[in-house]
């Protein structure tokens, strides 16, 4: 058996959710070779062969190759099927939207989001919300996954001398042009592989509100997220959506300020390990998952928590 | 030009789930069905695009049993112009229903066609890339703004790291996400309307696609239940079991 892992990227930086694909790959067993896709990308690749468990990388380097274009990544893929027994992804956005394309190109059927191997052609993963979780054999020919980082732990990012080696890096299909992004831009750690997590939700009221959970944050190395409502009533960016049409997020902490705790937030964030609700309603949902309720207005709570962390 | 919209009837979002006792699937019998909610907002884009003048009219097509009819009639009390049954078992696979498409998309010639970046039933979040691979056609995936230009669309994703702007050639297909628009709701005159509204029925066999699924659910199982926590009285409290009885902080 051997397994290629699309990486997800920026060209300069290799995605943490890559590392928690590998470790599905090696419970899955096999050789493990990294594809990764882009331009001038050269350290990422650096950064892919020293993964541990990793025993080759693949680079395509191509101006098509630069901005993760499904409609020129997914042909590159299926060129390179042959051969492996799995093609992988994680769920992140890039991974979601190639690797369905590479899989319909070959003609099999993608498992999406796994959360658990369970040998090397099924797995589970999480449907309705995550209120069921679904065991799934796949008999295809190839079997195309996409892996929830949160799931699985981080491989070793040291340790690993894979090889480095170039492969036709595929051509331009001329359907989709990327024209640019606007991403936000944070000192704080990255929402999905962050040890701490602070949400808030409609009960913020306003953006600049969150300025309080930032201040928290800051004293806790934590990331700030939301639920659906406060990026809807534009409190914060898209990308700060914690839930099951959002991030999934399983932190050491996850503390749920102003947030009423609806099914679809909860699928998000319901795997962390230690959940803390701040809530003025005593009846709200969060509280049925929360370790540590407590029922306060937030706007009272939230200063005096951040004065209480020092 | 016209407009495509697949619209997938799901559990309603309010409802919670139960696993089947025989761990074979979850209770579907008396549940509450409605349209995915992510089709509601495909359906709304193409009924706007209409009414701007760059649409001329808006076809919605299900695949599944008779009762998905009801989620056509939906569509079509929303404003969409005609529907389309393709009628199949269930549990059809998104691959299976990605090669049912094309050949819908074959008969009809859209220019675009709008489809909801996940259903929420089975979040498997793959059906649009599918359907854009089988077509050779270009994609826009988790969209929250889409402008057409003559023969090119430019749209903006929702991605991890925030915003993406892309330019796709039409005909394309764009796969929709939350914040491209607020759905409306149908009116009573409409539902009464949309009654009237010509809704062809098809099957699978028809369409000449084998929808015998590739994957086999052999368990489907509650997910681990989390123990019950405890109401602290103040933050102070909150603070101190944090630090010296998870020890998190
Ligand atoms: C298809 C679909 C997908 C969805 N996906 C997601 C998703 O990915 N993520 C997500 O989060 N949601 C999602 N939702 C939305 C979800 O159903 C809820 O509407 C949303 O999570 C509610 O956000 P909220 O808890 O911030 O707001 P609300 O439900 O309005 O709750 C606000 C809470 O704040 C509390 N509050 C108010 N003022 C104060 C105060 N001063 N002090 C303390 N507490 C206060 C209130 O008591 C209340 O509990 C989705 C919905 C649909 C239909
Ligand atoms: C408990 C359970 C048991 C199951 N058992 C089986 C089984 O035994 N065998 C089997 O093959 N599958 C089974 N399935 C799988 C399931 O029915 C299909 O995978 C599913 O219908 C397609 O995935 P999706 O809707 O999540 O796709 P997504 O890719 O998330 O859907 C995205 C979009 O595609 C469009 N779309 C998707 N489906 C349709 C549709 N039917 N009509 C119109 N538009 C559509 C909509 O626009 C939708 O928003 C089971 C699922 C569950 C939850």
């Amino acid at each position: 058996m051997s397994i290629l892992i699309l990486a997800d990227h920026d060209n300069g930086q290799l995605a943490a959710a890559t590392l928690n694909t590998v470790t599905a790959a090696t419970q899955i067993g096999g050789d493990i070779h990294v594809l990764v896709a882009g331009d001038a990308s050269g350290d990422v690749a650096k950064d892919a062969a020293a993964i541990a468990g990793v025993s080759k990388v693949l680079t395509a380097e191509a101006d098509a190759m630069a901005h993760g274009i499904a409609e020129n990544i997914a042909p590159l893929i299926q060129s390179m099927a042959s051969g492996y027994s799995h093609l992988m992804a994680p769920a992140t956005t890039t991974g979601k939207n190639i690797m369905p394309r590479v899989a319909a190109l070959l003609d099999v059927m993608q498992v999406s989001d796994i959360i658990k191997v369970e040998s090397a052609d099924t797995f589970q993963r999480p449907i309705y919300a995550g209120n069921a979780i679904a065991t799934v054999t796949s008999s295809e020919s190839v079997k195309v996954v996409t892996v929830r980082s949160t799931a699985f732990e981080a491989a070793a990012a040291e340790g690993g001398s894979a090889s480095i080696e170039a492969v036709d890096s595929g051509s331009d299909s001329g359907l989709s042009s990327y024209v640019k992004s606007e991403l936000s831009s944070s000192e704080r750690p990255e929402l999905t592989s962050a040890p701490i997590v602070i949400s808030g939700g409609r009960g913020m009221q306003d953006g600049s509100n969150f300025a309080m959970l930032e201040k928290v944050a800051d004293k806790l190395g934590a990331a700030v997220g939301a639920s659906r409502a406060a990026v809807d009533a534009g409190f914060v960016p898209n990308d700060y959506q914690v839930g099951q049409t959002g991030k999934v997020v399983a932190p050491d902490l996850y503390v749920a300020v102003g947030i009423s705790g609806a099914i679809q937030h909860l699928a998000g964030m319901k795997d962390s390990k230690v959940i803390v609700a701040i809530n003025k309603d005593e009846e709200a949902p969060i509280f049925q998952v929360a370790d540590f309720g407590l029922v306060a207005d937030l706007f009272d709570a939230v200063p005096e928590l951040e004065g209480k962390l020092g | 030009m016209k407009v495509l919209v697949p619209v997938k009837r799901v559990i309603d979002y309010n409802v919670k789930v139960r696993v089947k006792a025989d761990n074979s699937g979850v209770e579907l019998a008396n549940v509450k069905m409605a349209m995915n909610p992510f089709d509601e907002i495909a359906v709304e884009e193409a009924l706007r695009l209409k009414e701007a003048g760059g649409a001329d009219e808006v076809v919605a097509v299900s695949i599944g049993p008779t009762q998905n009819q009801e989620t056509i009639r939906t569509a079509l009390a929303m404003g969409a112009d005609r529907g389309i049954h393709i009628e199949a078992p269930h549990e059809v696979e998104p691959l299976a229903v990605a090669k049912l498409l094309k050949a819908v998309v074959e008969r009809e010639e859209p220019g675009l066609v709008f489809v909801g970046k996940q259903a929420i039933d089975d979040d498997c979040n793959q059906t649009g890339q599918m359907l854009a691979a089988l077509l050779g056609w270009a994609q826009g995936t988790f969209v929250s703004g889409i402008e057409i230009k003559g023969d090119s669309a430019t749209v903006v994703r929702e991605v991890d790291g925030g915003l993406e702007h892309l330019e796709v050639k039409m005909p394309a297909v764009v796969t929709v996400d939350l914040r491209l628009n607020e759905p409306r709701y149908a009116s009573l005159p409409n539902i009464m309307k949309a009654k009237k509204k010509p809704l062809d029925s098809m099957s699978a066999d028809e369409l000449g696609v084998d929808v015998t699924p590739r994957l086999a659910i052999t368990r489907v199982e509650e997910p681990p239940a989390r123990e019950a926590g405890i109401k602290v009285s103040d933050v102070g409290e909150l603070v101190d079991k944090l630090k010296n009885e998870a020890k998190v902080i």
